[in-house]
């Protein structure tokens, strides 16, 4: 046998949706033994390939061969007989049950009487084998994402997969858990495994993968590059078909006032646990101040709970001065709140673009109105002027890219990016003295978000105060003129230069003050 | 499609097709025409069938029909009248479905609002003698109020303690059925019959045939103002959803829930207005029925008007203008129910229509190919 086998083959794969040419000739081949990122902005076909890898989708044209031999893949339990597992993005883990019955769960063995101790003890070793470590006796919901993600990839591996496709693996990790990952992805290759790791993160992609292979619209762009070959900005031109900008120049500019100002701050989760203690944190006008921290660590609710979507128990919002949110207000006027953050000047990027940020049904134009209906000139006593609704409509259009046949089109119609463009638009065409934006470039691809990084500095320049609240380290570094961390609803210290290294600290629950004695007593 | 030799070469000289569906990504505007037009000739085709199991002749029994509902001025008028209330109800149903407000409560609105029009003759509120300009309109408002009182219940049930609207508005429609009834058995009853007094002609609404001593041709005509008022409510309703800032929001709060939320609109007051001007509109639809057709209060005065307008506003894709046309060939079609024998065959072929024409929305959100086994997507 000779070192360079292929496990799978992909030949001139090609598939038709509706209106789209999702891989056009597509060609990829993963060798023995070898970690290979498909690289890709997004809708560049990455998934559509791996979903015709596993059996879910089937191709139009081309073949497929596993180790050598043409397959016909009809569904997943056929990829999965031939050894080929994915393990998604979205973990598909039932919460109240063990580790083990997660694994165990729609296979045909064990029959009635579970034996689960039996199957426990196979977990682990499998884990150990692997360096997976997971309790296989503990309940999913007290698992962290890490290691739900481990139970994924036990999953795959009991059901003998020796090749593994992973899926944006590291969006919902912090910087310590994905070191730990690709430990374990390098011990997995030790054991004999192959890899698929599917990204858009170009410095994942250079740290891991021996090769790569970019997809741009569907296209094969770059096939098999060898990493040690290759720099970013090579990568980068691949995806996007030009030269990209990574630092975007960022003017020196003193802060102004404090804008908004936000004192010990509590507020409950959607589940009734205290997702707020107590957090304070201030931003001044013409400053980006980013808040890191892993998902789930009071993000969301500290967004809503400035933007007065959440009732917050104790603390208080300051906007300029004037008190808008407090502590103890009833949570029957809520909308009232909303309204008063919104008539202060405050804008905000939320971070669900599809189910809050928009209406999906509606048009463009009755989306981009949504926060300017109540004033003049959109607003004519009782009664909406359509005509200047479509004028600013068309205008915004215009200034900020939107790619839309017509401004009556739905914005259900609309890409990732483009939505994004919309709700942009909207919020920062009403001058907003403060902006709180969410995860503004989540899911953008590498020119997306240079446009919105791109417009956030402007807001900067134009002396608006941004809150910036993100969980990709790299983005807040390059905006934020300070960072505050965040964890379990507190702020673990505010840094001004910083490197990831320190961040993930921080994030993973280490105070600044903590963090300055351990170097200390290292020296 | 390819020359390559194919995996699925073997299927190919077997030629087998299937269907597949696909999701349409565009809907031009035409096409919503097409379908439904499509989707009633098919109706009417399996209609024919069944005309022709129980030994009628198709052609002749939709032909009479269809003079039945609108072939002359006579019966055209008549249709209209009918189309009158069925206008309000559906009108009522889709105010409320915009904001996804399942008030499945018009038929009990709908009565409310004859019982609180004739609260103004029967009370009386108003003495008989008072002139048709004072009495009509206050029996409107009244209707109006009695409507608005039925829908701000569960309204209010569901914008404050998120009582289930479907069924509280179900429950409501026998509340008010039975009300109504108490009113015409006991209280108002004329001579132990079941029904009231016939109005003063004060508190009727103008008809035609009124006035076929000056133009001779209005004689028989039935149609009265209510038919425009119906019109114009019509208007008003595509003026508040489209034209207006509340409208904005209703539409806003039935599109996404949350997005209102983020744009600070108050979403537990506007329910409990949308449902009050749902309430309203069923009840200004009883209101004109007895004022402008029966002229007393009595049982039986909505033919299921309030759960046709479910359906009406569901065909008119919740758009208050196309109401009207598709009330008025409902209209038609309860018409041409009473006139041919038996009467069953109208109603059973406007199940047929109504089950081809819900279908046919699948028609108008995917398309089907013929695909060769093999070469599917």
């Amino acid at each position: 046998m000779d070192d360079h086998l292929n496990v799978v083959e992909l030949r001139g794969i090609t598939k038709q949706f509706p209106g789209v040419l999702a891989n056009d000739q597509v060609d990829f081949t993963l060798r023995s033994g070898e970690i290979h990122a498909l690289l890709g902005e997004n809708g560049a076909g990455k998934s559509t390939l791996v979903n015709i890898l596993t059996g879910l989708y089937r191709p139009d044209e081309g073949t497929i061969r596993v180790d050598g031999e043409v397959v016909d893949l009809r569904s997943p339990r056929d990829a999965i007989n031939y050894g080929i597992g994915m393990v998604h993005q979205h973990f598909m883990l039932v919460p109240t049950q063990t580790v083990t019955e997660n694994i165990l769960l729609g296979l045909d063995e064990p029959r009635f009487n579970m034996n689960l101790s039996h199957y426990d003890q196979i977990i682990t070793d499998l884990g150990e084998q692997y360096g997976l470590q997971v309790d296989p006796r503990a309940r999913i919901w007290q698992l962290s994402v890490g290691e739900q993600q481990r139970v994924e990839i036990l999953k795959m591996l009991y059901r003998g997969a020796k090749v593994l496709i992973m899926d944006e693996p590291t969006a919902v990790l912090a910087p310590q858990e994905i070191k730990e990952l690709f430990a374990t992805l390098r011990s997995m290759i030790a054991e004999g495994k192959s890899i698929i790791f599917i990204s858009h993160k170009l410095d994942e992609v250079m740290a891991i993968a021996d090769r790569i292979t970019v997809l741009r619209k569907g296209k094969l762009s770059a096939e098999g590059l060898l990493t040690k070959e290759m720099t970013k900005q090579d990568l980068a031109r691949e995806m996007v078909g030009r030269d990209v900008l990574f630092r975007l120049n960022k003017v020196e500019q003193t802060p102004g006032n404090t804008v908004l100002a936000v004192e010990g701050l509590k507020a409950l989760n959607n589940k009734g646990l205290q997702a707020l203690r107590g957090l304070s944190l201030h931003v001044a006008a013409g400053e980006i101040v980013g808040v890191a921290g892993v998902a789930g660590n009071g993000q969301t609710e500290l967004a809503e709970a400035i933007t007065g979507l959440r009732p917050i128990s104790e603390g208080k919002v300051v906007v300029h001065g004037q008190v808008l949110i407090e502590g103890g207000m009833s949570g029957q006027r809520r909308s009232r709140h909303v309204r008063q953050v919104i008539d202060a000047g405050v804008s905000h990027v939320p971070e669900d673009r599809t189910h809050v940020g928009t209406a999906p049904n509606l048009s463009i134009t009755d989306n981009l109105i949504m926060k300017g209906y109540r004033q003049p000139p959109i607003a004519r006593g009782w009664s909406i002027d359509s005509i200047s609704a479509n004028t600013r409509a068309e205008s915004l259009r215009e200034d900020y890219d939107i790619i839309v046949p017509t401004i009556d089109t739905p914005a259900r119609l609309l890409s990732g990016g483009n939505l994004q463009r919309l709700i942009l638009a909207r919020e920062i065409s009403c001058e907003p003295k403060l902006m709180i934006a969410m995860q503004p470039t989540r899911g953008l691809d590498v020119g997306a978000i240079e446009s919105v990084q791109r417009l956030l500095l402007q807001q900067r320049e134009n002396g608006a105060a941004i809150l910036l609240i993100s969980e990709e380290l790299e983005e807040l570094i390059s905006l934020s003129d300070r960072i505050y961390v965040i964890y379990e609803g507190e702020i673990m210290g505010e840094v001004m230069e910083s490197d990831p290294e320190t961040l993930g600290l921080m994030m993973t629950g280490t105070r600044q003050e903590d963090l300055v004695e351990t170097r200390k007593v290292s020296q | 499609m390819t020359t390559k030799p194919s995996l699925f070469a073997q299927y190919r000289s077997g030629a087998r097709f299937r269907l597949r569906m696909e999701p349409r990504l565009e809907q031009p505007g035409w096409l919503g025409l097409i379908v439904s037009l499509g989707a009633v000739t098919f109706a009417l085709v399996l209609g024919g069938i069944v005309l022709m199991l129980v030994g009628g002749d198709p052609i002749r029994a939709y032909a009479f029909m269809a003079k039945a509902a609108f072939g002359g001025i006579g019966v055209f008028s008549d249709t209209l009248v009918k189309a009158t209330p069925l206008i309000l109800v559906s009108l009522a149903a889709v105010v409320a479905f915009r904001m996804r407000l399942w008030n499945i409560g018009a038929e009990g609105q709908f009565y409310l609002g004859a019982f609180g029009a004739s609260l103004v003759v029967l009370t009386p509120l108003l003495p008989p003698e008072t002139s048709p300009w004072l009495m009509i309109p206050a029996m409107m408002v009244m209707g109006m109020l009695a409507g608005a009182l039925w829908g701000f219940i569960p309204g209010y049930l569901k914008a404050k303690y998120n009582v289930n609207e479907i069924i509280s508005t179900l429950m409501m429609n026998y509340i008010a059925v039975a009300w109504n009834n108490y009113f015409i058995f006991d209280v108002w009853s004329e001579g132990g019959f079941q029904m009231s007094r016939q109005f003063p002609k004060t508190a009727w609404l103008p008809r035609l045939t009124d006035y076929a001593a000056q133009v001779p041709m209005f004689r028989g005509l039935t149609i009265h103002l209510g038919f425009v008022i119906a019109l114009i409510a019509a208007g008003v309703v595509w003026w508040i959803m489209y034209r207006s800032r509340w409208g904005y929001e209703i539409r806003l709060i039935g599109d996404n829930p949350r997005a209102a939320r983020y744009a600070g609109i108050n979403i537990v007051r506007n329910t409990i207005l949308v449902m009050m001007l749902s309430g309203a509109l069923a009840g200004l639809g009883g209101m004109l029925e007895i004022s402008g057709v029966v002229h007393r209060l009595q049982g039986a005065i909505s033919s299921g008007y309030g759960f046709t307008g479910i359906i009406i506003a569901w065909l008119a894709k919740l758009n208050p203008i196309l109401v009207v046309p598709i009330s008025i060939l409902f209209g038609g079609l309860l018409l041409a129910g009473r006139e041919i024998q038996p009467s069953g065959i109208p109603m059973l072929i406007q199940g047929i229509i109504l089950v081809c024409l819900i279908g046919s929305d699948f028609l108008f959100r995917n398309r089907i190919r013929l695909v060769q086994i093999g070469q599917e997507a």
